[in-house]
């Protein structure tokens, strides 16, 4: 098996296991670690299909670089989000 | 022949530092409360940590090598030790509020 | 065969730390697996070769993402959970039974993928002498695909805004331990040598204006924490202008090119390397302003 099809699967897998746990999960600080760990996994995948050849692929490298970024800003604004929801409800009670 | 040396050197202190990391590990799997296992945690750290570091240091390339190996041993070190101060720390106020 | 060892036991440690984070029993431990989860995927860049990758990840995924959880854990408080997420083993496996033929599916339409050449590497290499950079990653961010790093640029901003929106979010931290003040005033200069020697490094090897800007972050963050910076507010100008600094520069540039050379964002034959200089100095300061922000920032409280 060659290395970029092994770690292809292994994203597959990491992206279905974050979709398992968006699927199953109720706590939404939970369900944002689910969520990144869905982005890890495509980048894995992309990463993977850029090492087939030697130098690697420069443009998918790239491109999850910048995903990275904005990743994890979306994270942050989705964890505000989720603490006013948290706030609200608890305004509610 | 110095390289020659130097490389079957480098298993000594290679090979003592895995032993110490492995014994960290057990140490953290099965040791019964948190200060004990920082306690075996600390030890592969530093010491493990620092004879991989001294066995790499035989087989690097260069002076530059060495000086870079040398500057990660010491940032390892000293992040460890606050990490270790901050953990038990934590659950020593956890214990206090319990 | 021992490089397959290696591989398989760096994925059995991710996958493993994947499934902990996100099934750990208390909340506290998921996160932290889930923080050991993006130090683990940053070895796994450095064995796939992307050093790129791995140092962003090493700043953003196990350093930056692992203090918002926290912070946010803190802004929560224990609320009882628990119930809804251990007792839901039937619907686990359920989803389990739905997803396993996704699996399949998914594995055998790719797979084909990874036994098929793509001719975009030799089209960006051979472009890289008129880039003006000798990094073919820094190349196509800055040069070929810089419309993709502007709107990467104008996203930070947009999810910066929206943060602010939801405002408040002040952050109390308890006084810090001296030990830690001591290391992390020992440590921030050093992040701050690093970080610039990775954006001055990006022209011609790994690094550049994102890992930069994302390791200045993580430091000005460690900071802040151990109360050796003022809080950051939202509404002290220079912060914002650092912000915008970098969509600024970038658009201006873009502007430029399109009113007075060739086109949206192509630079005239020999200003590539100091304009893309220029723009990645820009960028790092304003994606190490914005993301500081995103995980520290404070609003000014209304005078009581």
């Amino acid at each position: 098996m060659s290395t970029p099809l092994f770690w292809l699967g292994v994203g597959c897998v990491l992206w279905l296991l974050g979709l398992h746990g968006l699927l199953t999960l109720r706590n939404a600080v939970r369900r944002i670690i689910a969520i990144n760990l869905m982005g890890s996994g495509v980048f894995l995948v992309m990463v993977a299909l850029a090492i087939r050849e030697r130098p690697g692929d420069p443009v998918l490298v790239a491109l999850v670089v910048t995903g990275l970024v904005v990743a994890v800003s979306a994270t942050a604004l989705a964890l505000r989000l989720s603490g006013q929801l948290a706030r609200a409800r608890k305004g509610d009670a | 022949m110095t390289e020659w040396l130097l490389d079957g050197l480098s298993w000594l202190p290679l090979a003592g530092g895995l032993l110490f990391f492995a014994a960290g590990s057990i140490g953290l799997l099965r040791f019964p409360d948190v200060y004990s296992r920082l306690h075996a945690l600390t030890k592969a750290d530093t010491l493990g940590f620092g004879l991989v570091a001294a066995g790499l240091a035989c087989r690097a390339g260069s002076l530059w090598e060495v000086a870079q190996l040398l500057l990660i041993w010491l940032l390892v070190l000293a992040s460890g030790a606050t990490a270790c101060q901050l953990l038990a720390r934590q659950a020593r106020e956890e214990e206090g509020d319990g | 065969m021992a490089e397959g060892l290696f591989d398989l036991v760096l994925a059995g440690l991710l996958l493993m730390l994947a499934g902990g984070a996100l099934y750990g029993r208390s909340l506290y431990t998921s996160i932290l697996l889930f923080v050991t989860f993006g130090l683990v995927l940053a070895l796994v860049w450095a064995r796939l070769g992307a050093v790129d990758l791995a140092l962003a990840e090493a700043a953003i995924g196990a350093g930056l993402t692992g203090a918002l959880l926290f912070a946010a854990l803190a802004r929560q408080g224990r609320a009882p959970e628990g119930e809804f997420d251990l007792a839901c083993r039937r619907r686990g496996l359920a989803a389990a039974a739905v997803l396993l033929p996704v699996l399949w599916l998914m594995l055998s339409s790719l797979a084909p993928l990874a036994e098929r050449d793509s001719p975009l590497p030799e089209l960006a290499l051979a472009a890289l002498p008129h880039s003006g950079v000798e990094h073919p990653v820094t190349a196509v961010l800055l040069n070929y695909r810089a419309w993709d790093t502007l709107l990467e640029l104008a996203v930070l901003l947009l999810a910066l805004l929206g943060a602010r929106q939801l405002g408040s979010g002040r952050l109390d931290t308890a006084r810090p331990w001296p030990q830690l003040r001591a290391w992390n005033a020992h440590l921030a200069p050093l992040l701050v040598l690093v970080g610039g020697f990775l954006l001055w490094r990006g022209s011609s090897a790994p690094g550049g204006a994102f890992q930069a800007g994302a390791l200045l972050a993580a430091g000005v963050v460690s900071l802040r924490l151990a109360h050796l910076l003022p809080p950051l507010r939202w509404s002290f100008w220079p912060l914002r202008l650092l912000v915008l600094l970098g969509l600024a520069l970038f658009l201006a540039v873009a502007a430029a090119g399109a009113w007075l050379g060739q086109g949206w964002l192509s630079y005239p034959a020999g200003w590539a390397k100091p304009l893309i200089l220029a723009i990645e100095v820009a960028a790092t300061l304003s994606i190490a302003a914005s993301l500081s922000l995103l995980v520290v920032g404070e609003r000014r409280e209304p005078a009581p």
